[in-house]
């Protein structure tokens, strides 16, 4: 039994967590959308990604650049094609156009892919295996610092764009008062459009994370959504960097669940997250509305 | 037109069609006589369907609580069951206290979950389900991921097992359904409106918002844990992954919004429309999915009062009194009310 | 010239009929003072104009293009500003950058963050507050300095004193008269018609959301106004 290296292991872990968790607290944070399709537009990155690399032949690294473009675009024409009229709907209806949306995604990859389970792993070269050894027992995955790296780029960059740039600060105005941002001029439309192309983007980018540290098929999605929500709402609904926090206790959770039973690993995560629940209920670094 | 007003809740209408549904599920009860061996299997999967929609219903058409996580109960009804057979106690009394014993876990769980609301309590309904479903594939004695089967019922005829599930699927139902009908034209169901349009208003005038929402949260945990105990009857072969399933979800969803989101009569139509999509295209199998939906999708976007909300809104309909009605208003009362 | 035409303007607020058949013109550099009772449509007519709210019939003309259809955003880059009732700043948003990202997509002019500052010195050491933490004073030099800051030939000021301290609104007044001397355009919603008549051109007084009275402030006398404000006219029943 290790843990050094379980709680290591967790908290790179946590890493693809906090990028997995990135869109969905960005959807929430901006349009107080739960995007229950999340988990699935993940699992559609990654497909992208593979049929690129599979057409292709090149590293799924930089068959990322078209396939980010792209759901960047897939999110942007879901927000003006069918979340804007949810949400005028009422509010219940995005969870409900986002469900379906979730099953719409998740079987028509079933049609197009088959259930057949893949990964790009091996695509990725060496990174995938290697690792630093720090001493006998303790090894540090070069692919899980790698990971958490981009995933603290990712927060990063979006801190600094919703602090510092024009649209950043258009979309921080428009998540805390979207009525007055439209009276000082600001088209909240496009500025809700451009939150769910980025939440999108980033959540295919996490989805060829997924294919590249592990395995994935088209019934992939719900796992993936259920552990970016409990990474969101352990760190804090709201708070960008609160989904970096919720993302690495979910991840040592689960090692350390792992380091017990293999089997436990999962249900750990649950325990853990039902336990921060009934605890604290906006999280750990949960409070304000606004998101940054 | 000086008519005092009056405020009424039966109407000619509303009598008339509460009289035929009892009438009806009269009739419902000679199915196993009368009708074949298929049609009755296939009835109970309608009654089934029927019990979870308007579970799913009185859950977020009536108290604004939309859960993922239902199946949770299903399972625990059909795990409760194999547990108590497994201890010696008969299938079908195994059937009602595994049905109970899902409404009594609801309660303790609602403590935990209502503390929530919206998307954090749809998602916290789902990861209890899938603790629970996890916890049941962990215990061998239940059959673990591969599932289980209720063999006890090999001590029926197969007619005899599916005339007595069919009964006890038409009992569970109109109990059921009448369970609600007593909740909503009692005072719960005039604060649940309340809550459900200005829960702090409703607070402030005395409504009782927990208890309201607990006892719904509850009886909604009983109604899908007597679903999922009458699936396991009806289909004998169980598993984890599929009888805590996320896609008994997508079929509550579909059946509510389809049919009438917060209408009484609404989930029951949803349930039949369900039921004969399925009949007609499951063998259709991922395109069947897709259209599902679609259809939600569509549903939510262009139709969110469902087909019976439509109907009701149009023509004023409602079959079952669960509201209330004014009759008399003076016209010139009529005309102001217009304005104002 | 024209700047704001009024025709016929209807308005609901939910269930409630709150501006009815409203017309009226606004030349350029007149500043008029809405007046009226709670509940009379004011706030509802200015966010009528301004797009936040959708009208049931009538139109609204500005500077001759027919912007009834154009979204709020819209009608903001052609030069149309409300100060909301209520301020309503971005709380978690400075001060700087409540006036930043209304400059963002602001027409030609002469505003900036600067000029703002300049115009409301009370602001020059909150730049970088929480706008949540101003007073009601500060938070209403933000948000007229915020609208300003779109370079408007319109500004809608709705609530001028609400829920503010008379020398808060002593010092609002102060820069509001630099800015009409300077030629600005205003329609101004005000509780206090001494306050309203005083700086105002023309005098608009609503009732029950209709124009109950209309006239210039010269001509008008504070009995005149009051009489119509409350719907006490000489030969009418209140609230036929």
């Amino acid at each position: 039994m290790s843990w050094a290296n379980a709680v290591d292991k967790g908290i790179l872990l946590g890493g693809f967590y906090a990028l997995l968790a990135c869109g969905l607290s960005l959807m929430f944070g901006v349009m107080r959308i739960i995007n229950l399709a999340h988990g699935d537009l993940a699992v559609l990155g990654a497909f992208l990604v593979w049929t690129v690399v599979d057409h292709t032949d090149v590293s799924p690294f930089l068959a990322m650049v078209p396939v980010l473009g792209l759901m960047y675009g897939v999110g942007y024409g879901l927000q003006r094609g069918l979340l804007e009229r949810s949400l005028r709907a009422g509010v219940l209806v995005p969870l409900l156009t986002t469900f379906g949306l979730a099953i719409v995604i998740q079987n028509l990859l079933l049609e197009i892919f088959s259930p057949d389970v893949r990964s790009l792993g091996g695509r990725a070269g060496a990174v995938t295996t290697a690792s630093w050894r720090i001493t006998g027992d303790l090894a540090i995955s070069e692919l899980g610092v790698l990971i958490l790296a981009v995933a603290i780029v990712v927060l990063g960059g979006l801190h600094l764009f919703l602090a510092h740039v024009p649209a950043g600060r258009a979309m921080r105005a428009t998540a805390q008062d979207v009525d007055t941002a439209e009276l000082v001029g600001i088209d909240s439309r496009a500025v809700y459009a451009r939150a769910a192309g980025i939440a999108v983007a980033v959540a295919a980018l996490a989805g060829a994370f997924l294919a590249i540290r592990a395995s994935f098929d088209p019934s992939s999605g719900p796992t993936q959504l259920i552990f970016a929500f409990e990474a969101v709402v352990i760190g804090g609904f709201g708070s960008l960097w609160g989904t970096l926090v919720g993302g690495m206790v979910l991840g040592v959770s689960q090692t350390i669940g792992a380091e017990i039973d293999p089997q436990y690993s999962v249900l750990a995560g649950h325990l853990v997250f039902l336990s921060v629940l009934a605890v604290r209920g906006r999280g750990i670094l949960g409070a304000r509305e606004a998101i940054a | 037109m000086t008519d005092r007003p009056v405020v009424q809740r039966w109407t000619g209408l509303s009598r008339g069609s509460t009289g035929g549904a009892v009438v009806l599920l009269a009739a419902l009860a000679f199915v196993p006589i009368v009708l074949s061996a298929n049609s009755t299997q296939k009835l109970t999967s309608l009654f089934v369907l029927v019990i979870l929609a308007a579970m799913w219903n009185a859950l977020a058409g009536y108290g604004g609580l939309v859960s993922v996580g239902q199946q949770a109960y299903i399972g625990l009804g059909a795990y409760g069951t194999i547990y108590l057979a497994n201890h010696n106690v008969a299938p079908y009394p195994a059937l009602l206290l595994a049905t109970v014993f899902a409404g009594a876990v609801g309660l303790p769980v609602s403590y935990l979950v209502l503390r929530m609301r919206g998307g954090q309590f749809a998602i916290a309904t789902w990861v209890v389900a899938e603790v629970f479903a996890i916890m049941v594939s962990l215990d061998k004695s239940l059959g673990a991921g591969t599932g289980t089967s209720l063999i006890e019922l090999n001590r029926y005829t197969p007619d005899e097992r599916r005339a007595y599930t069919y009964w006890l699927a038409l009992g569970a139902m109109t109990f059921l359904l009448a369970l609600l009908f007593v909740l909503l034209r009692s005072r719960l169901g005039a604060s649940l409106q309340a809550i459900r349009d200005d829960e702090e208003a409703a607070a402030s005038v005395g409504v009782r918002v927990m208890a309201g929402k607990r006892i719904l949260y509850v009886v909604a945990a009983l109604g899908c844990g007597a679903a999922g105990a009458i699936t396991l009857s009806n289909t004998l072969f169980i598993q984890p992954g599929s009888i805590f399933g996320i896609q008994w979800t997508a079929y509550m969803i579909f059946m509510v919004l389809v049919g009438g989101l917060g209408t009484f009569e609404g989930p029951i139509l949803g349930a039949i429309i369900l039921f004969l999509v399925q009949d007609w295209f499951a063998d259709r199998g991922v395109w069947y999915l897709v259209g599902l939906g679609l259809t939600a999708i569509l549903f939510a976007l262009l139709l969110p009062r469902g087909l019976w909300g439509a109907l009701e809104e149009r023509f004023s309909l409602r079959l079952l009194p669960v509201g209330y009605r004014v009759r008399g208003l003076p016209s010139r009362a009529r005309a102001a009310e217009g304005d104002a | 010239m024209t700047v704001l035409s009024i025709e016929g303007l209807d308005a609901r607020h939910g269930l409630l009929q709150a501006v009815r058949d409203v017309s009226f013109e606004v030349a350029e550099g007149e500043t008029i003072a809405l007046v009226g009772a709670n509940g009379a449509g004011k706030t509802t007519l200015l966010r009528t104009i301004a797009g936040a709210h959708g009208p049931a019939a009538g139109r609204v003309v500005f500077d001759g293009s027919d912007v009834t259809r154009l979204r709020a955003y819209q009608r903001v880059r052609a030069g149309i500003a409300l100060v909301p009732e209520g301020r309503r700043l971005f709380p978690e948003l400075t001060v700087e950058e409540n006036l930043l990202v209304a400059g963002a997509h602001a027409g030609p002019g002469p505003w900036s963050v600067s000029r703002v500052v300049e115009a409301f010195p009370l602001l020059e050491p909150l730049r970088k507050r929480r706008a949540a933490s101003l007073s009601g004073g500060e938070q209403q030099a933000t948000a007229i300095g915020r609208a300003l800051m779109t370079n408007p030939r319109l500004l809608l000021v709705d609530e001028v004193s609400l829920g503010l301290a008379p020398v808060a609104v002593d010092a609002v007044y102060r820069s509001l008269a630099t800015l009409i001397e300077s030629g600005a355009t205003i329609v101004l919603v005000e509780q206090d018609l001494a306050r309203g008549m005083a700086v105002a051109d023309r005098v608009i007084c609503m009732l029950e959301g209709r124009i109950v009275l209309a006239g210039a402030a010269d001509e008008l006398t504070r009995e005149e106004v009051t009489a119509a404000y409350f719907g006490l006219r000489s030969g009418q029943e209140a609230g036929a």
